[in-house]
């Protein structure tokens, strides 16, 4: 049994509610415990490092506090979400280079009576634990039903790999930690030259067309090695390249269909889980035809009941006064 | 602390202005002063500063004093010993004084350079002249070493450096032998199709030289060798050379090669031709190899592995082949050795972005030299991995593991102009567009920049930036299918995708990967890069610390095959120069062990750099070789039980030395230890 401090951050409750149930169904018979850092906050995401330093730090800094806090044996935070791991280790790491930033951050969270010692938490991604704690011996020791014949593009995205401050992977262009686990599940896994690649990040909102670029890059390069689907670890990249592909495709007048998975769900697939277990269905590019290829039926999305028609409402609208949408 | 014996020294001390470089930080006046006035009680009769000590004037000061002032002593406060000490015991010595009672204190490296403020340099530099007064006080005088000198040298390494060392030497009349690793001599050098700037065909060059190397009556050639103990001392070296078994006899092999034709079992050959090509498990690396002789190679030899075959055997006209050979070790007398040991390419595996190993159409340099070379594995037909299509344009890309802070700061010299090259044989042979990917153009020396001149107006294309990443990855119309080059151009101030349909890498050049056992070996060091140190960089480039080692070749750092002949020359005149005078004086400052004292621990024996102490099993102490002896002092500091001492730097010497720089020489009596 492996204990670990646990950061979800805050996709895993929303966008990637599939990472997270697959997660918690794989953690069972891997005997992965995951202890959830009490009342953590945002980890900052992309762009709140960028505005200023000592507000961002500190923001991260009260979690690295509360998990220091709550830390009994084990000093490892586990991040699933790729910039919530780049966020933790890249704070604890400039608290460790710069005397005068870890000052500031303390400084802050001293408000809050919290403190923070720089270097003495561990900050790993879910994959790296699962590569180097758990083992992939261990792993596969329990594929009962391989991933045989399911061609899979494994797709890191940026975060994880790099800037690697404690040099955890193979290497930060081509790594090769997620086909090695991906062939251990029996899939055949593609060369993917993109596979620390750009998905467009937060472009998405502030230049559309930037992202759709970025993402066909990605999506067609999996396409022209002929991949069922593209595994990832990130749900920044799940979303961009799931929830934007039709998109995507309305703006270069593509064709392209290429579900993307989580490597967990993955992991519970070759486990035997049943996909309900998984969070496999979620996704919004239908995985069905890949995954009858190794014999999974994609659960149907129970229809939504339709909501009932609003009122139709008479008289005129009053203007809108401070406080009327908490009062509604 | 002042004894009757210290009174009776007359010292003089010298204070060097070396220009501005000592007087523009210290003040020489006031350190001459000090020397003069607070150091008369401890002998000092005459004090001066000059402009320059080590000119001939300056020199002349020291001769006139010693003989007009009858000095004993003579403390020279200027620059490193490593620069001058000579020149300043060379004065001594012409006055009338013994050599070894002059001493240097370097007020330059230890003071002005390294010291800023004036005031702090200058009191320094008082302190360091006390020191080297009290130090000089102790010195006794002494008379170098001789050692004769055996004339035979040993050169380790067959590439071109080590070829020319030998031929150099053994053309004089003095015999060589040669150890080559390999099956043949020829190195690097013979893998290459075309040399720059030139275009001189490799093996036309090159083969008449290892015909001559194989032929010499003075050269005694061990290939398939390596030297595995070196014992004794410049002059006096004993080596021991593990001969590895060819398992052909060499005494009746006519190196016909009916055994290669016969030999049923193929395997890519990863040495000469760089992974690109086949060989046979008997084998020469190539037709013109030096010896002629073929080498069984036991772990791929299917008698050796699985019991039955000997095909060799049954077909060998001469029945000169023998599967009993074992290693067999020889030992030899040399008086000089020269390690001309070369290099190992870059594995450009490291650099995963450029996608060497992963996609099928990125070669390495060296590959690419046994693909464009007549005699490699498609006959010099330029093709892609399939080798059967020719492209219709290529990529060549600079720098690879070299410049970069991620593998090697280094520039491995030779890269430009083999891109060059190669540029230059794509497009005679194939007439494809040929882009190089560079950082910066370096073609320095004879020919060099008009050969550029020649490629640039042959129409290759040049592209100034560092590639980012070469992918397969097909992003634009008309780059399915090929090679996709993204690099910044930072001449056009963006970025560009060059589709091509075969990537070459220009990879840099890297220490043997175990450069730095050979040095162990051989009693010398390597930069913190892995090359041989030379005993200076600038001055004395062949030479080692070690005396009596010398290093030519890439085996020093890159360079090309001019500089690596001209450096194996350099090497050879040095040899020559030692051996024709007959024996060495060597610096008299040794360490010696008291063989009271010993009490036979050995920490000493494995510290000594040079394995200059034996031990005497039979009366359990630890002796010193004179002659080996570097004077170094480790040993001197390592034993715990104080018996080892160093002429030079004995216990005496170091302790005033300390008490001197604590001034406690001119502080009131009662301050002392």
């Amino acid at each position: 049994m492996k204990e670990y401090l646990y950061y979800p951050g805050c996709s895993m409750e929303s966008n990637a509610k599939a990472y997270q149930e697959s997660l918690t169904s794989i953690s069972k018979p891997l005997e992965l415990v995951l202890s959830e850092i009490a009342d953590w906050n945002c980890c900052g995401a992309t762009e709140y490092v960028g505005i200023s330093l000592t507000p961002a730090y500190a923001l991260i800094g009260r979690n690295l506090a509360l998990a220091e806090q709550q830390s009994n044996g084990t000093k490892t935070v586990v991040a699933p979400c790729s910039a919530c791991y780049l966020n933790l280790a890249k704070a604890d790491y400039y608290m460790r280079e710069r005397p005068l930033l870890e000052k500031n951050v303390n400084t802050a969270l001293s408000a809050g009576n919290l403190h923070y010692n720089p270097g003495s938490l561990e900050i790993r991604h879910l994959l790296d634990v699962l590569m180097n704690d758990i083992g992939l011996e261990e792993i596969e020791r329990h594929v009962v039903r391989p991933l045989s014949g399911l061609r899979v593009a494994p797709y890191l995205g940026c975060m994880v790999p790099r800037p690697d401050y404690e040099h955890r992977w193979s290497d930060p262009e081509h790594p090769i930690e997620l086909d090695q686990l991906l062939k251990v599940l029996g899939a055949e896994v593609i060369d993917f030259p993109l596979k620390t690649h750009c998905c467009g990040g937060h472009m998405t909102q502030i230049s559309p067309n930037t992202a759709f670029e970025l993402i066909r890059r990605l999506i067609s390069s999996a396409d022209q090695y002929h991949a069922d689907l593209m595994v990832t670890l990130c749900p920044m990249c799940q979303m961009n390249l799931d929830a934007y592909q039709t998109e995507t495709n309305r703006h270069f007048g593509t064709n392209y269909h290429m579900p993307i998975l989580f490597f967990t769900q993955l992991i519970g697939l070759a486990f035997g889980m049943d996909p309900k277990d998984l969070g496999v269905g979620l996704e919004l590019t239908d995985a069905s035809a890949a995954l009858n290829k190794i014999g999974v039926e994609v659960p149907k999305e129970e229809p939504k009941p339709r909501r009932k028609p609003r009122k139709k409402q008479t008289g005129l609208p009053m203007p809108k006064m401070p406080g009327d949408e908490e009062a509604e | 602390m002042t004894t009757e014996k210290d009174k009776e020294h007359k010292v003089g001390v010298y204070v060097c202005h070396c220009g501005s470089n000592i007087a523009g930080v210290v003040d020489v006046e006031d350190v001459r002063d000090f020397a003069a006035k607070d150091l008369e009680g401890r002998g000092v009769v005459v004090s001066r500063d000059y402009k320059f000590m080590c000119s001939s004037l300056g020199q002349e000061l020291i001769e006139k004093d010693i003989e007009e002032l009858d000095l004993d002593r003579v403390v020279v406060a200027a620059c490193s010993p490593h620069l001058h000490e000579k020149t300043f015991r060379n004065a001594c010595s012409k006055g009338g004084l013994n050599p070894y009672l002059c001493e240097l204190v370097s007020i330059r490296e230890q003071v002005s350079w390294v010291t800023t403020d004036k005031g702090q340099a200058t009191e320094k530099a008082k302190a360091m002249v006390s020191g080297g007064v009290e130090r000089v006080l102790q010195n006794d005088p002494l008379e170098p070493l001789s050692v004769p000198i055996h004339p035979a040298t040993l050169v380790v390494g067959g590439g071109i450096a080590g070829i020319q060392a030998a031929l150099e030497i053994a053309d004089s009349g003095f015999p060589v032998i040669m150890v080559e690793r390999e099956p043949s001599i020829g190195g690097h050098m013979a893998q290459f199709d075309k040399t720059f700037p030139t275009l001189d065909c490799a093996a036309c060059i090159l083969t008449p030289k290892m015909v001559d190397v194989g032929g010499h009556q003075n050269i005694t050639m061990h290939t398939w060798s390596e030297v595995v103990r070196v014992d004794g001392y410049v002059g006096n070296f004993t080596v021991t050379i593990k001969k590895k078994p060819r398992y052909i006899d060499e005494d009746l092999c006519t190196g016909c090669g009916i055994c290669t034709d016969k030999c049923p079992k193929k395997i890519i050959d990863e040495v000469f031709e760089a992974g690109l090509g086949y060989r046979k498990a008997v084998y020469t690396p190539f037709p013109q190899a030096v010896p002629k002789y073929p080498v069984i190679d036991y772990d791929n030899c299917i008698y050796f592995q699985k019991g039955t075959c000997k095909a060799c055997e049954k077909f060998c006209p001469t029945e000169a082949i023998d599967f009993n050979q074992e290693d067999e070790y020889i030992t030899i007398q040399v008086g000089n050795i020269i390690l001309a040991t070369g290099y190992d390419l870059f594995d450009a595996r490291r650099v995963t972005q450029y996608g060497y190993g992963r996609l099928a159409n990125v070669f390495t340099s060296l590959e690419f030299e046994r693909l464009s070379n007549a005699a490699g594995p498609t006959n010099g037909e330029i093709v892609l991995r399939d080798g059967v299509t020719q492209p219709s344009s290529v990529g060549i890309i600079h720098c690879v593991g070299s410049r970069d802070r991620n593998y090697n700061n280094y520039c491995s010299v030779i890269c430009c102009m083999q891109g060059l090259k190669f540029a230059h044989l794509v497009k005679e042979r194939t007439g494809a567009t040929v882009y190089n990917f560079y950082i910066d153009m370096r073609t320095a020396y004879k020919a060099y920049d008009e050969f550029y001149q020649r490629v640039l107006e042959e129409g290759t294309l040049f592209v100034r930036g560092k590639v980012a990443e070469v992918t397969d990855a097909a992003r634009l119309p008309g780059e399915e299918g090929k090679l996709i080059i993204q690099t910044e151009d930072t001449l056009a101030g963006k970025q560009r995708r060059i589709p091509v349909d075969m990537v070459i890498l220009s990879s840099g050049l890297e220490p043997r990967h175990d450069a730095y056992d050979v040095a162990k070996l051989f009693g010398i060091a390597c930069s913190s890069d892995g090359w041989f140190t030379e005993k200076h960089p600038k001055l004395d480039p062949v030479a080692t610390m070690t005396e009596g080692i010398f290093i030519a070749g890439v085996a020093q750092g890159p360079k090309d095959i001019p500089t690596s002949v001209a450096q194996g020359a350099a090497a050879a005149a040095r040899v020559l120069g030692r051996i024709q005078q007959g024996e060495i004086e060597l610096e008299p400052v040794r360490a010696s062990v008291d063989q009271n004292k010993c009490s036979g621990c050995r920490i000493c024996n494995t510290l000594c750099p040079f394995n200059a102490i034996l031990f005497h099993e039979d009366r359990m102490v630890s002796e010193i070789n004179p002659a080996l002896c570097q004077g170094c002092g480790t040993c001197v500091a390592a034993c715990p039980a104080g018996a080892i001492s160093g002429t030079g730097f004995s216990n005496d010497q170091i302790m005033s030395q300390i008490e001197g720089l604590l001034m406690l020489n001119v502080a009131p009596v009662g301050g002392a230890v």
